[in-house]
């Protein structure tokens, strides 16, 4: 009847949201779907493969992150593992202590969590960042009080890609006998991490971002540390998550944290270059630009660039029409682009904040596809810069 | 139609823009689906599936499952900036002015033939489509489009579309004003478009469960401690107490809390005053009335006066006119024969047969 849509001229900029699977990682997943379809938790021997299963994607997520195994546990995703640092820490120290540290800037899944146990009583400090979307490790060491328990500010910046000064501010949390938690969902396995280093306590990743499947996700306890469960139930995880294991996603999930930690140095020199091609381009072709985020301290793939003069969600759309997927903001329910609290916490005009798209790149991409973009854009900027809106 | 164009659908979630979306590819233009999202739906302690218009998360996956089935993209676009200020805060406004507003139709003027033509310039779209039951065509004669009403009589929604002006018309298309509902469920089955059998829905899209009252209150928290007033009759004597003028309108019988021995009905509501008047079934007849804010759809201006047929509300079918010009897009409107509960807020338009010449909101009765 009628024909089905064309994917063939697809240019796919938009990996921080989600990343296509590696051939290899579906074909590590496959056989635990039916063939080693135990419950880790059982005793007998189809238990026992998918438990060995489990251990050896714990290992290969811990290795990437310098970690030892134990200090692993799978989570469903990066969401999942942010509520449960920030409100299992809160449940753990209710009623001895009740101060949170945060930043404006942080995902919705760390900066709604914290709204939220702050209707449960606790106070939460947010931290403005600066014109870069980036915190300083003083403003955390002025906002640390006696009661506070907790401090949580995001490796790398989803929208804008600015990477905080973790391991600064790791120090200034352990020197005050504070948790440190941090998003890495970004940073896992695009750019070298070492929790060592970095001085935290709880880290954040996931899998869907690393060319892994989604619905799978684990945070990082340091040895030792202790945090009240999310989910109550059986004795998963060493008795720290309840609910069985998701098998074929954290096996997916292993096998491509392994694959980006042996690619690791090859994905940063290709994207980083690519992201520095498509804005160099951009700001030689193009006028009026302004490019969001810190301009070093950045992720190697992220570049976010405002666009005078037109509205973030009809560039967004003209692109896609041409096949091009880019993003702004966080897509709600509805699916319609909403201002980006992230631009508006770093201060930037309205007219900066709600003109800015996304490109995220990835391991796949061209130059020939930086090329075909950049052209796209001409032409629809073009056009959108003919109408003012009223 | 032969020339092939890029075309914005507005599509509601609904059956007869889902239809409009598949006659428009089957004619071999192409088409972007786009459903606007105009207001917040409730969050926690609301329903969020409640399916009472446009804007609801469930018709939005309807809609965007449509596109999915005909290969066309399909984008959601926020305007509910737009909507707040051109509909929603006029719907208050006028209730608290003592009018009654037409909230479809203001939507249809700003939002639909405003903001979301302008998005489909920017999308590179020539016109946009709509499953409104109303046509158009060329008039070549006087170099015009021509609105018309839809060819199903029982679902003619053309009272709600003379707001549009001469320029969005030229790019406009309804692709099922040619058809009754059934041939359009019977296309939508045939199309194997999932809202062929979904029920129709007549509400006001942001009024949850069509309760106005409650809407109003909750929108404006000093109304729910808005003092009542006083019922009176046209001499002015007490008869009763209201509950808040915003919560009547012009011909209401039921609720007024009167016990008279002949029927009563609101023929007055004074926001100044803060009253409600009350009067025999006779007192709502008028002569005519004066309306506002007018807007020539299909014909110029007239020089002086017109014979029109004039339609005063969507329920009502439209009666012979005289339709006099007083400038400063305002007309006087003298029916042939006087028209019952003639209600200050609400549109009245102007056709002449099939065609709608234009409309505007009524001011007065007269």
């Amino acid at each position: 009847m009628i024909e089905g849509k064309n994917k063939k001229n697809a240019v796919y900029l938009d990996h921080s949201s989600t990343t296509p699977v590696e051939p290899q990682v579906v074909d590590a997943m496959l056989p635990y779907f039916n063939l080693h379809f135990g419950n880790p938790s059982s005793i007998h021997s189809f238990g026992q493969e998918a438990k060995v299963a489990l251990e050896d994607a714990r290992r290969q997520i811990a290795k990437l992150l310098k970690a030892e195994a134990g200090e692993v546990v799978f989570t469903s995703s990066g969401t999942e593992s942010n509520n449960w640092a920030l409100k299992g820490a809160a449940a753990f120290f209710a009623g001895r202590k009740k101060h949170l540290i945060t930043s404006t800037a942080e995902h919705h899944a760390v900066l709604f969590t914290c709204q939220f146990i702050e209707k449960t009583g606790f106070d939460v400090t947010y931290l403005k960042v600066n014109e870069f979307g980036m915190v300083e490790p003083q403003q955390v060491a002025d906002a640390i009080r006696e009661d506070t328990f907790m401090v949580s500010v995001m490796h790398a910046n989803n929208e804008v890609g600015t990477i905080n000064p973790i391991g600064e501010i790791g120090a200034v949390a352990r020197q005050a006998g504070v948790l440190f938690h941090t998003d890495a969902v970004q940073t896992f396995g695009k750019v070298p991490i070492d929790v060592q280093d970095l001085n935290v306590d709880f880290l954040t990743v996931s899998g869907h971002k690393i060319y892994g499947p989604k619905g799978v996700g684990a945070l990082y306890l340091r040895q030792g540390l202790q945090l009240e469960k999310l989910l109550h139930g059986g004795k998963h995880e060493r008795d720290r998550r309840a609910g069985t294991e998701n098998v074929p996603a954290v096996v997916g999930f292993g096998k491509a944290a392994e694959i980006s930690g042996t690619r690791m140095q090859e994905d940063f020199a290709l994207v980083g270059t690519l992201r520095d091609e498509l804005q160099k381009k951009l700001l030689e072709q193009i006028d009026g630009i302004h490019v969001n985020g810190h301009p070093e301290k950045r992720h190697p793939a992220i570049l976010n660039a405002s666009f005078a003069g037109v509205e973030s969600d009809s560039l967004l759309l003209g692109l896609d029409l041409k096949g091009i997927a880019v993003s702004n903001g966080s897509a709600c329910t509805s699916g319609t682009v909403e201002p980006s609290h992230v631009l508006h916490a770093m201060g930037l005009p309205k007219s900066i904040a709600n003109s800015a798209i996304r490109f995220s790149l990835g391991r796949k991409n061209t130059s020939d596809e930086i090329d075909y973009t950049v052209n796209a854009l001409k032409v629809i900027l073009k056009r959108l810069r003919k109408f003012k809106r009223r | 139609m032969s020339v092939k164009e890029t075309i914005v659908v507005a599509m509601s979630g609904g059956v007869d823009s889902s239809v409009a979306a598949a006659l428009l590819l089957e004619q071999g233009h192409k088409v972007i689906g786009v459903t606007m999202n105009l207001w917040e739906y409730d969050r926690v302690g609301g329903n969020i599936n409640r399916d009472s218009g446009c804007c609801s998360v469930d018709t939005m996956d309807d809609a965007r499952c449509v596109c999915s089935t005909l290969g066309v993209p399909f984008y959601v676009v926020n305007f509910r900036e737009e909507f707040e200020a051109a509909v929603k805060k006029d719907f208050t406004d006028e209730y608290l002015a003592g009018r009654t507003p037409n909230p479809c139709v203001r939507c249809n003027t700003y939002i639909k033939w405003g903001a979301l033509l302008d998005k489909a310039e920017e999308l590179g779209a020539t016109k946009i489509a709509t499953g409104h039951y109303a046509r158009s065509h060329f008039d070549a004669e006087n170099g015009r489009y021509i609105l018309r009403r839809g060819r199903d009589p029982k679902k003619d929604q053309s009272y709600a579309l003379y707001g549009i002006k001469p320029r969005g018309l030229q790019r406009t298309l309804f692709p099922i004003g040619d058809f009754n509902k059934n041939e359009i469920r019977e296309m939508a089955r045939k199309f194997g478009l999932r809202t062929a059998e979904k029920a129709e829905s007549q509400e006001i899209c942001f009024i949850p469960e069509n309760d106005y009252t409650r809407y109003l209150q909750a929108q404006n928290p000093e109304l729910a401690s808005l003092a009542g007033g006083d019922i009176v009759n046209k001499k002015g004597e007490v008869l009763g107490h209201h509950k808040g003028f915003p919560f009547y309108t012009i011909g209401q019988r039921k609720g007024l809390g009167l016990s008279l021995p002949e029927p009563v009905y609101v023929t007055k509501i004074d926001a100044e005053s803060n009253q409600v008047t009350v009067g025999a079934n006779h007192d709502l007849e008028n002569a005519g009335l004066l309306a506002g804010d007018v807007n020539w759809v299909s014909i110029a201006e007239p020089e002086d006066q017109i014979s029109i047929e004039a339609k005063i509300r969507y329920n009502s079918p439209a009666t012979p006119a005289m339709l006099q010009v007083l400038g400063s897009n305002q007309v006087r409107v003298i029916f042939a024969e006087p028209q019952r509960a003639v209600t200050s807020g609400q549109s009245v338009v102007f056709y002449d047969g099939d065609v709608v010449l234009g409309g505007g909101i009524i001011q007065a009765a007269e």
